[in-house]
């Protein structure tokens, strides 16, 4: 199958999963909301510690029986991987959001806010990647 | 114990689709923000695929009374775009760049047992719990 018919159907199992999560708890199914949630120990915590124990046990089955689907992060450096962990975690609390929460369940319902950070967060990533490619000669 | 199984294994159906989608390969999440270089733009198809489901599936859902497990829905009502809404996804973004991550892909790849997945949701962690406190100090200022 080619890449861009698996990224449907990955993407459509995705939005399949965070329907269930509105069915069953009522909540949008952003994963730094919910991981952030987890850590901050709201009174739904257990049932986020649940949910991101599924995504890690995902990653855990699957790694072992499609190793090619998974790649390290960054594109050398352990020191810019800690720098883009620490962007990532502090941006999406401060912002309320991450790929799934603005872009997959905000867009969806047509929020506003979400579509200023999804259109935030994409210009941004595209000025890091075309600095590092194009500017820097590739990895950092 | 039954909501806690649901959630289980709604985590788990995000983390495949996250898997089969190619967003755990930073090498494609890059390609798709390299708009100067090889342009891929299959992240578009992964977006494409969740929100045409979740744009049909939530409307029909929410109209629904109450969730299965909850008295209400809790969904966001805030419509103010603020400095705090952009600067916090614009640095998500720059980590995205540079990673390939997000928080997603992040933990189901932690869940390989790969070192630089680890190292990322270690930091990713670090950096919530840094801007929670952060928050919470203006907050007891006033700001």
């Amino acid at each position: 199958m080619s890449d861009s018919v698996l990224a449907l159907i990955g993407g459509a199992l995705v939005g399949v999963s965070a329907s269930l999560y509105l069915l069953t708890h009522g909540k949008i199914a952003g994963v730094s909301g919910i991981y952030g949630g987890a850590l901050r120990g709201t009174p739904d915590r257990a049932v986020r510690v649940a949910f991101v124990a599924g995504l890690v046990l995902a990653g855990a089955v699957l790694g072992q029986i499609f190793p090619s689907a998974f790649e390290p992060a960054g594109t050398g450096s352990l020191a810019t991987v800690v720098a883009a962990g620490l962007l990532v975690g502090f941006g999406t609390q401060l912002g309320n959001g991450c790929t799934s929460g603005h872009g997959v369940c905000g867009i969806s319902r047509l929020s506003v806010r979400s579509l200023v950070a999804t259109a935030a967060f994409i210009t941004a990533g595209a000025t890091t990647v075309f600095v590092v490619r194009h500017l820097l000669g590739g990895s950092v | 114990m039954k909501m806690h199984l649901s959630a289980l294994a709604t985590g788990a159906l995000f983390g495949a689709g996250l898997t089969v989608s190619g967003m755990t390969k930073p090498s494609k999440v890059m390609g798709f923000l390299d708009f100067a270089g090889a342009w891929d733009p299959s992240l578009l198809f992964v977006m494409a695929g969740a929100i045409a489901v979740y744009f049909v599936a939530s409307r029909r859902v929410t109209r629904r009374a109450a969730p299965l497990f909850d008295r209400q829905f809790h969904l966001p009502t805030r419509k103010d775009i603020d400095a705090r809404l952009v600067l916090g996804a614009v640095l998500f973004g720059v980590g995205w760049g540079l990673a390939g991550f997000c928080p997603g892909p992040g933990l189901a790849s932690a869940g390989t047992g790969s070192i630089t997945a680890l190292v990322f949701v270690a930091a990713m962690t670090a950096g919530m719990i840094s801007e929670n406190a952060v928050a919470r100090l203006l907050a007891r200022k006033g700001v």
